[in-house]
């Protein structure tokens, strides 16, 4: 019990962002999509250490938290850079031009 | 520990190197760094249990630091193959800090203790090496590799921190070692989501060493990048990988191997299918080593299983790594100097039996070794598996390792055949620089000592 809400709510809550991102990344087809469903995936995590933090009076998944945000951002500075390469490359970025390496 | 600081303040040199204007030195100076690295290392060996770091997150016991030796003496061979890759580029001295800061992560790999360092050294690992993939900026190909790569990546990362976040919130606690004393002491009243978490984790390290089902992006990704990054991804990345998996499942969740142990086993067997059937189809040769590397991920994952109960035989996985890295480096150099001149081809290969006589018998000893045949260390990798596997109740798996190994004998001598009795016409000999040769050569070798002394060696690892 978290303020008076169960702690299986917060768990329900990020289980479902956590299943929209996963679903935003196999479905979508715009590269930045991908990176935002990602980054879903990813604060779904987040909202979960927290709130399991709090519910041990443990603050050491907070600070892995901040790990979390540091490297999320580390790896999307990486795939933009990456982008702009391609977009410089294909003046696009759909993933469908993405197939170059194929069976 | 001492090898990681010293590869850590090597990744920071080089990036000082641009500035100070030591560039040519910067070769050199990563080189003795390594064997520094390396002597440390060796020398930390006698501490029996090991030292533990940073309040119990990273801790070198006798695995990791046999782990770390493989790895360190890995990417030093690696760098003399890569000297002249490096000299291409405009941006060396990034190229030199990116590997670097990939060694640290896996070192970090070998040794963690502790749920954040694992998360780390897997991003520190892997964020250098998505860059790597995409580092021949012109070519589509790579460009694409290098996406896919980090997709997946970050994919595969978002689950194993999932199922950390589920294993802290039934646990209370990120140390691998309390989390298995809590295991072992509420084995019976843990929550549902608990079991989720490591099913998660399972899931996401599968990706990490690409084993099928979750392996659809190695072949892309091999093929896309450049020939030495691949090279570095098949051996360094993927023995941290497997450090990483073996202490994550055999120390943190042995108590619950009846939730992982079904699904792993499931996940060999269709490596085993997938990765031999798929590599007697290619014809590029880097993409038959890529759908290689997905087979021996599986052989790798059967120690895993067969150690679930009695964790004695750890030595048979190290072993198998220690073969599987010299032989990688021995194949992706050759590759690299055929490639250069006549594409990655299977017939790019042919008549280099009378081109290069030296070069096709080093390819010959590696093919060997990658396929198991006797006198290399190749066979005694595999030998020492199933041993291990002998014992326990996965007898159906050794057999259809078997089995397929026969088929993996198959498309390792279809290169060999390319280079003795195909054709070609032109009979120019193919280029190698002295400094690639000599890497070759004494990876053949060590190869081949390593198979003569399975023993000897196995020995060493045993503790």
């Amino acid at each position: 019990m978290i303020n008076g809400i169960s702690i299986n709510m917060y768990l329900m809550l990020s289980t479902i962002l956590f299943i929209i991102g996963a679903i935003g990344v196999m479905a979508r087809r715009n590269t930045i999509i991908l990176f935002m469903s990602i980054e879903l995936m990813l604060n779904a995590v987040n909202l979960l250490l927290v709130s399991f933090s709090v519910l041990h009076n443990d603050s050491s998944a907070q600070v892995f938290v901040f790990f979390i945000m540091a490297v999320a951002a580390a790896e999307v500075a990486v795939g933009l850079a990456i982008l702009s390469m391609i977009y410089r490359n294909v003046k696009s970025i759909d993933t469908d031009l993405l197939s170059n390496l194929k069976n | 520990m001492k090898g990681l600081l010293i590869i850590s303040g090597l990744g920071i040199l080089a990036m000082l190197a641009e500035i100070f204007k030591f560039k040519k030195l910067l070769l050199p100076l990563v080189l003795i760094g390594i064997v520094a690295a390396y002597a440390f290392n060796f020398m930390e060996w006698r501490n029996g249990f090991g030292i533990s770091y940073f309040d119990n997150m990273i801790a070198f016991d006798k695995m990791a630091i046999a782990f770390s030796g493989i790895i360190i003496a890995t990417s030093f061979f690696w760098f003399i193959l890569a000297n002249d890759y490096f000299e291409e580029d405009s941006n060396l001295v990034d190229h030199f800090a990116l590997v670097l800061f990939a060694l640290v992560g896996a070192l970090m790999l070998t040794a963690f203790n502790n749920m954040t360092t694992l998360f780390l050294g897997i991003e520190i690992m892997s964020i250098p090496m998505y860059v790597l993939a995409a580092s021949k900026k012109k070519d589509m190909k790579s460009n694409e590799a290098g996406f896919k790569y980090l997709i997946m990546g970050s994919f595969a990362s978002a689950f194993l921190l999932f199922g950390i976040a589920l294993i802290y919130g039934a646990t209370g606690s990120f140390d691998i070692m309390q989390i298995r004393t809590y295991i072992s002491a509420n084995a019976d009243h843990l929550p549902m989501f608990f079991y989720v978490g490591v099913v998660m984790m399972l899931i996401a390290m599968c990706f990490k060493v690409s084993a099928a089902p979750f392996h659809f992006w190695a072949p892309d990704v091999y093929e896309g990048s450049p020939t030495l990054i691949t090279a570095l991804m098949s051996t360094v990345v993927k023995t941290a990988a497997f450090a990483a998996f073996m202490r994550l499942f055999l120390v943190g969740f042995a108590n619950v191997s009846e939730t992982w142990t079904g699904i792993l086993s499931v996940v060999v067997a269709l490596s085993l299918i997938i990765a031999n059937f798929s590599a007697a189809m290619q014809s590029s040769v880097k993409r038959m080593l890529a759908y290689s590397s997905i087979s021996h991920a599986a052989f790798m994952l059967m120690v895993i299983l067969a150690n679930v109960r009695s964790n004695i035989s750890v030595d048979a996985i190290i072993y198998y790594s220690l073969a599987y890295s010299i032989g990688s480096i021995a194949a992706f150099g050759i590759l690299y100097n055929v490639g250069r001149s006549g594409g990655e081809d299977i017939s790019a290969f042919n008549g280099l039996g009378k081109r290069n006589p030296l070069l096709a018998l080093c390819m010959t000893v590696a093919m060997l070794s990658l396929a198991g045949i006797p006198i290399t260390a190749g066979f005694f990798a595999k030998y020492f598996v199933f041993i291990t596997m002998i014992g326990t109740s996965y007898k159906w798996l050794l057999i259809l390792a078997i089995l397929t190994s026969a088929v993996g004998a198959y498309y390792y001598l279809k290169v060999i055949i390319a280079m003795y009795f195909k054709e070609q016409d032109s009979e120019l000999a193919v280029p190698v620089e002295k400094s690639n040769s000599l890497v070759i050569i004494v990876t053949t070798i060590l190869t081949i000592v390593i198979g003569v002394v399975p023993g000897f060696v196995a020995e060493m690892f045993k503790y």
